[in-house]
């Protein structure tokens, strides 16, 4: 048997809003989006809501609830007085699009300027080799369900918007620190890459972004503090420069990071292609018929189409297709035939020394 | 009701929400305890620093770590383990070789700078609370770009605490010969927690194995690091823990000093 509980939930988009009551039932063992299902089956059925997998692993249901970052399915209403009123609005720190549902495309930039990763030069796919003990500091990363809560409750941009396009946010530091740790990463500047394009200075480590992260990576103690102290290997600590001078070891020599970083679907780099398809060179198709030719001649990528603001319409809402555009591009189908799988490199096209 | 979909474009406004924070629960709580707790300690030091005697006692050779090394000509004798170079003027602290270090080593630490960015400085007071400024450039200017210098106060903290072992063990030497007694246990005690809370440093963490790419290659840097991340967990419980045993260290020998109370001696 249920009760009835009180709700305020914001109502509105972008040309304004305000909270309204709502008295909804409530049953044992549900949560926040248990209950907003519930009023969009009764009193509130126009209320906007982006939800997906209700496990707390798809980040979808991202929201505030009585002012906290929170993903709603995972936040249980036993948690909450019989007679307390439960505030639910949508994400402070982005754009409203309707009621619940804000527009986090900012990240989705940001992710697209973070380096991926560079595979090592001399090892071909195939031939990765790891210890465990090596990776796993990385793999505590990639439990990151995006959920874009840390993003959200950063006071550096959530407080000053002046500073989004300067700071990528906790959530893309522990990107680049999952790849800066990772053993086959070739990449050699990403200290300097996030202290100066992604603006790793701006944190102050206060923590909130460990605060409510749902998946309890420790964002700040794992991922943001030992960046800034690599950052400090490289900029501030003589002791550590005179050292690899001495012992010619410790990690690569300084290398230097200009602005001139591309971001967009569109910025396809001389030299980077698909890892996916099959090549337009027929020697190499000869060749890879008869087996796996890891060196073969791929075509470039076809990038996604972008709209008239130079993004990806990522709205199914308004655009063209049932979902969003292919990663791949729109030249690759899958299943790939077997003999199109396939690696290249890179830095295939730089001449060999 | 029938709603018309709105297409996303460019530059569009947040939430129109009220209220600056819709938080609930006593947010307000641990940034006012951390300024009650950082602001006593801060006053006890200051008063007990600048307050010249019953630092040291003979009798038993408790030197308080307020006072170590004591490097003024206004040293008590035996006190100064290291000479006596400095004035005695009394806007010079006796230990003025070492308290600026351990001062900018604890200002600079990753917890400290957590605590007070949000108990005084209100960046953000807490999480999902607006902070109280109108422009934020966070530690990318001077001088907050300075808090990347902690690494070198970590290793002049490292220095500093191996003066103050040297005086907890100096201090179970007495003139009567071997001895100890509360004062030592309290001295010793003391000691161990300071190193606890400087192995646990971020930047220690990080020079220990934190830096390397490869742990499999440094299985003994591994394994450090692996202990040193296990006292790092525990950096904030040692940051207060340390305060409140420097201030009770300090506290004890300045008693038994002016004898307020006599030391329980338990061997000589």
């Amino acid at each position: 048997m249920g009760t009835k509980r009180q709700f305020r939930i914001w109502r509105g988009d972008e040309s304004g809003g305000d909270l309204q009551d709502y008295a909804v039932e409530v049953n044992e063992g549900e949560v926040v989006l248990d209950v907003i299902h519930r009023l969009q089956a009764t009193d509130a059925p126009d209320l906007a809501c982006r939800w997906n997998c209700k496990a707390g692993k798809c980040g979808s249901c991202s929201m505030e609830i009585n002012g906290k970052p929170r993903l709603s399915c995972m936040t249980r209403m036993s948690t909450f007085e019989d007679d307390e009123t439960v505030t639910v609005t949508p994400l402070r720190t982005f754009p409203v699009i309707r009621d619940l549902v804000t527009d986090v495309s900012f990240n989705y930039e940001k992710a697209r300027e973070t380096p991926a990763f560079a595979p090592p030069a001399d090892v071909a796919p195939g031939e990765y080799r790891m210890q465990q003990v090596d990776v796993e500091r990385s793999q505590e990363f990639r439990k990151c369900i995006e959920c874009y809560l840390c993003q959200n409750v950063c006071h550096v941009i959530r407080d000053h918007e002046e500073n989004k396009p300067a700071f990528s946010g906790p959530r893309f530091f522990i990107r680049a620190a999952e790849l800066d740790m990772h053993p086959l990463d070739a990449k050699t500047d990403r200290k300097e890459y996030a202290q100066s394009e992604m603006g790793l200075g701006f944190c102050n480590i206060t923590k909130c972004c460990t605060e409510v992260c749902p998946e309890h990576i420790k964002i700040t103690d794992n991922g943001i503090i030992p960046m800034k102290e690599r950052v400090v290997d490289r900029r501030y600590d003589p002791l550590v420069w005179l050292g690899s001078k001495i012992f010619r070891r410790g990690q690569v020599p300084q290398t230097s990071v200009t602005s001139e970083h591309h971001s967009g679907a569109g910025s396809a780099q001389s030299g980077v292609h698909s890892h996916a398809g099959g090549s337009h060179d027929a020697r190499s198709e000869a060749q890879a018929q008869k087996g796996v030719n890891w060196h073969r001649q791929v075509p470039h990528p076809t990038a996604p189409p972008l709209d008239a603001n130079g993004k990806l319409p990522l709205t199914e809402l308004t655009f063209d297709k049932a979902a969003a555009p292919s990663p791949f591009g729109d030249d690759v189908t899958f299943p790939l035939p077997p003999e199109h799988l396939n690696f290249a490199h890179p830095q295939q096209d730089q001449p060999k020394h | 009701m029938t709603s018309t979909a709105t297409r996303p474009r460019g530059t569009r406004a947040r939430a129109a929400i009220a209220a600056k924070t819709l938080r609930t629960d006593r947010w307000w709580f641990a940034p006012l305890i951390t300024v009650v707790g950082l602001s006593a300690w801060v006053i006890y030091a200051t008063v007990r620093v600048f307050m010249h005697k019953w630092y040291w006692v003979e009798e038993f050779h408790y030197l308080t770590p307020f006072y170590s090394p004591c490097v003024t000509d206004r040293c008590v004798e035996n006190s100064a383990h290291i000479g006596t170079f400095l004035p005695g003027w009394w806007i010079i602290p006796d230990a003025a070789l070492t308290l600026p270090f351990l001062l900018l080593f604890r200002l600079t630490c990753y917890y400290y700078r957590k605590a007070y960015y949000r108990s005084f400085w209100l960046t953000p007071p807490a999480c999902a609370v607006p902070d109280g400024h109108q422009a934020y450039s966070g530690e990318t200017r001077f001088p907050l770009l300075g808090q990347n210098l902690h690494r070198y106060f970590f290793y002049a903290a490292a220095i500093i605490s191996i003066i103050n072992t040297y005086d907890a063990i100096y201090a179970f030497h007495s003139p009567k010969g071997f001895g100890f007694g509360l004062g030592n246990l309290i001295l010793l005690a003391n000691v161990v927690m300071l190193w606890a809370y400087t192995i646990s440093c971020h930047s220690c963490r990080h020079i220990i194995g934190g830096r390397l790419k490869h742990f499999s290659k440094h299985p003994l840097r591994y394994r450090a690091w692996t202990f040193v991340s296990w006292l790092n967990v525990r950096h904030m419980q040692l940051a207060w823990i340390t305060l409140g045993t420097l201030a009770l260290t300090d506290f004890y020998v300045m008693a038994v000093a002016a004898h307020w109370f006599d030391d329980l001696r338990f061997i000589n």
